[in-house]
């Protein structure tokens, strides 16, 4: 008798890039940007993103094996990455019991109720973080001011001194009939929004931190460059133009790149797999419509910021987009002509 | 920057141990096994019977219909049975069973190594030739070599174009012929063109292989007409659809044949068979294939006669591992994993990989993350994470509109699935049931 051989379909080889890798890739690009809110706004930084973490992953494993009495996979990291992101969206100073609110929505009604990892229609951490933002508009809008690694932790996170972002600033100020001139000055100038001294939600002060995560992703190819380039280069045209049409009542198109979480969530929220489309050309309008909708809500809208909202918005889409945005076939062309 | 195809494509990592191990011949087993289906077509009808004396490189099965091909004798003996055995697909088909006796050849036959670089047959002899010799695509695909050469009409040849790529992971066995048989390769490059009637040929060589694309160049320099192509290293790039968009940039259209767009591909091991046919007078019953894998002693390329069991060319190479988990004819990418050793060598068996246990088994499958990565490495534009569903699901009409029947089966997509999914299966089965739909309308 010959020894039993393995028998299976071709192809016999494999990549070794799995799911957990990349998930763990985009876990370390992440940690840039980690690093930059912590020496800003100190341990409150490190007690959000280990509360978000731990309950999201927690929730994972639970609502799996009581619930759903389905395999654990929590292994696959994917958790891991909506806890990040979720701390990434809130404040450096909000209570502990929401983070662990927002981090039950952001996986039990924003991922596992749809399937789990794979089928979700909507980005898990912003589901939460607007589910955050509508519950409690207070917390959700008061950003602690930087107070630097060395404040303890009374100073950082229970009783931080609180003040608006710098996006809430000229917002509200336009409203008021100020001028952009004038507004600008009150708030910090391009290398501080750009370094992170700032007001804002944990993931989006650090500019600097956010588009090294992003070259990191993309020469270990873990994502494309289309969803960030396209979102960025597109809200800098809108706003360019409404900037140039009046100066005096929109703030200019730098300014919008740099605040706001554009960077933040075009590089890590846009570009999620699950929630994005699959092909290059549907990433693009993808793109372009997070682009428009955010600039929409910013100029127009109720709220100073926008892209969370419009990355939601677009996720909508995202299956139409797949239906009717195909890639180019190879040999299309000569055969339709 | 060399030329490549333009979409899609994957680097798999290249393991060619057995490069430049010069070609050794294997005698001949006891008893060969010839299947008469070693091609794509009709099967060839078998002309002898039981207990007949047969020389090596006498007709034992003839072409039946256009799309087939002639089957000969790989050894002289006896013929002891016709039966059915399981080939390298896994189905049972016909196959003459020969005791070998002896090594001899039908008159005629020149088997010797010598060069004959002199061309002096017709061109209206060449295809005649090629039929007669049994000559096949010897990449893997097998299509019957005389068809390709005779034009349909309205269609025009332009190129021809010498498949050198050898874009499997392993394998080596082309390489080592283009180092070895340079002189004889250009020659039957230029029996082809005849045969064609084209002005140009290029040989596609991969990056990966400098020093055959040096030594091609050298003789090629003297040839006018014949180019020798450098390209990137990229998987599918021996696809002939991508090698022509590589080299000629022309796309052979969606459902279309190479022809279509005047390129007409040959792989260096027919062309060297297509030199023995016209120049030594020499049917189709060897060919050069590598036997490799980690852990197989003395990987090599090696010279085989059709009908040889596997485990004799095993055997010669070292014999099987202890640690052998799955032997695969042909590369890994393409290849057909066996569940015996008893199937044995033909016409398009290009490799015996043997992979250890550790390396033989697929890993748990998990849930589409919708990463995309699968439609980036399509070389054929399509989606195969939406194929693979549609397949499953059998929306067979969708799948057909979303253009499963271009699928060219390379693989690309399974390798590259973070999530281990059997993509490649589902679009496999699914290509089987829009087939059976598209001919039923026919109908």
């Amino acid at each position: 008798m010959d020894k039993l051989l393995s028998v299976a379909p071709s192809p016999h080889l494999k990549s070794s890039t799995g799911v957990p890798g990349l998930m763990f890739g985009v876990v370390i690009a992440m940690m840039p940007v980690l690093v930059l809110s912590v020496i800003f706004y100190g341990l409150g930084a490190i007690v959000v993103t280990a509360t978000a973490v731990a309950s999201c992953v927690l929730f994972e494993a639970i609502i799996q094996k009581y619930v759903l009495r389905h395999k654990i996979t929590v292994s696959d990291g994917s958790a891991v990455v909506t806890g990040i992101l979720l701390a990434f969206n809130i404040p450096s100073d909000l209570p502990v019991f929401m983070i662990i609110l927002g981090s039950l929505v952001s996986i039990g009604v924003g991922k596992l109720t749809f399937g789990g990892i794979g089928n979700n229609p909507f980005n898990p951490a912003l589901v939460g973080r607007v589910f955050l933002l509508v519950s409690f508009p207070v917390d959700m809008t008061t950003y602690p001011n930087p107070t630097g690694l060395n404040a303890s932790l009374a100073e950082s996170y229970i009783d931080a001194s609180s003040g608006a972002t710098p996006l809430t600033l000229i917002k509200e100020g336009i409203k008021a009939g100020k001028p952009v001139s004038e507004l600008m000055t009150q708030v910090p100038d391009y290398a501080d929004l750009f370094f992170g001294d700032m007001g804002g939600s944990m993931g989006e002060i650090a500019g600097i931190a956010i588009v090294i995560g992003f070259l990191y992703m993309l020469v270990r190819k873990i994502i494309t460059w289309h969803v960030p380039v396209v979102i960025v280069s597109t809200i800098f045209a809108f706003t360019g133009i409404l900037w140039l049409i009046n100066p005096e009542q929109n703030a200019d198109p730098l300014f919008h790149i740099l605040t706001g979480g554009v960077l933040l969530g075009a590089v890590y929220m846009a570009t999620d797999y699950v929630t994005s489309p699959m092909t290059i050309k549907g990433q693009v309008i993808f793109a372009v419509g997070i682009a428009i909708i955010t600039v929409v809500i910013r100029v127009y809208g109720a709220y100073p910021e926008g892209i969370s909202f419009a990355i939601l918005i677009m996720n909508a889409f995202v299956p139409l987009i797949n239906r009717y945005v195909k890639p180019k076939r190879f040999g299309e062309q000569l055969s339709n002509g | 920057m060399l030329k490549t195809f333009a979409k899609g494509g994957i680097h798999p990592p290249e393991n060619k141990y057995s490069a430049n191990q010069p070609i050794v011949s294997i005698v001949p087993p006891d008893t060969v096994t010839i299947p008469v289906t070693q091609h794509i077509g009709a099967p060839s009808k078998v002309i002898v019977n039981k207990g007949d004396a047969v020389k090596a490189g006498q007709v034992i099965a003839q072409s039946e219909g256009f799309i087939s091909t002639n089957i000969h004798a790989s050894v002289s003996g006896k013929v002891v049975k016709v039966d059915s055995i399981v080939d390298s697909s896994g189905y049972k088909r016909p196959a003459v069973f020969i005791k070998v006796e002896g090594d001899e050849w039908l008159e005629g036959i020149d088997t010797s190594d010598a060069l004959n670089e002199n061309i002096s047959v017709s061109d209206e002899e060449i295809i005649p030739k090629i039929l007669e010799a049994g000559i096949v695509g010897m990449g893997g695909a097998t299509f019957p070599s005389h068809v390709k050469l005779s034009v349909p009409r309205g269609k025009n040849a332009e190129f021809l174009v010498i498949n050198g790529v050898e874009c499997e992971p392993y394998l080596t066995a082309d390489h080592q012929l283009m180092m070895e048989k340079g002189k004889e390769l250009i020659t039957g490059i230029q029996i082809l063109m005849r045969g064609l009637r084209v002005k140009n040929a290029y040989v596609g060589i991969e990056n990966n292989k400098k020093d055959a694309i040096k030594h091609l160049t050298v003789l090629a320099a003297n040839h006018q007409g014949i180019e020798i192509v450098p390209l990137q290293v990229k998987y599918p790039q021996g696809g002939e659809k991508q090698l022509i968009k590589a080299i000629l940039n022309r796309e052979v259209p969606s459902g279309g044949l190479p022809i279509d767009v005047g390129a007409v591909v040959f792989n260096v091991g027919t062309t060297f068979a297509v030199y023995e046919a016209i120049q030594k007078n020499k049917p189709l019953i060897e060919r050069v294939l590598t036997v490799t894998g980690k852990s197989v002693t003395k990987k090599g390329n090696y010279k085989v006669r059709t009908g040889t069991p596997m485990k004799h060319v095993i055997d010669a190479a070292g014999g099987l591992p202890e640690d052998t988990g799955k032997v695969i004819s042909g590369g890994p990418m393409m290849g057909k994993a066996l569940n015996s050793l008893e199937v044995p060598v033909i016409k398009g068996t290009s490799g015996i990989l043997i992979i250890p246990d550790e390396e033989a088994h697929r890993k748990p499958v998990q849930p589409c993350i919708r990463c995309t990565k699968c439609v980036q490495v399509c070389p054929m534009g399509l989606e195969p994470y939406l194929l693979q569903v549609l397949s499953e699901k059998s929306m067979l009409e969708r799948a057909e509109n979303e253009y499963i029947m271009d699928c060219i089966e390379c693989g690309s997509c399974s390798y590259t699935c973070p999530s281990n999914r059997p993509l490649l299966d589902y679009i496999r089965l699914g290509k089987q049931q829009v087939g059976k739909l598209i001919r039923s309308r026919k109908q």
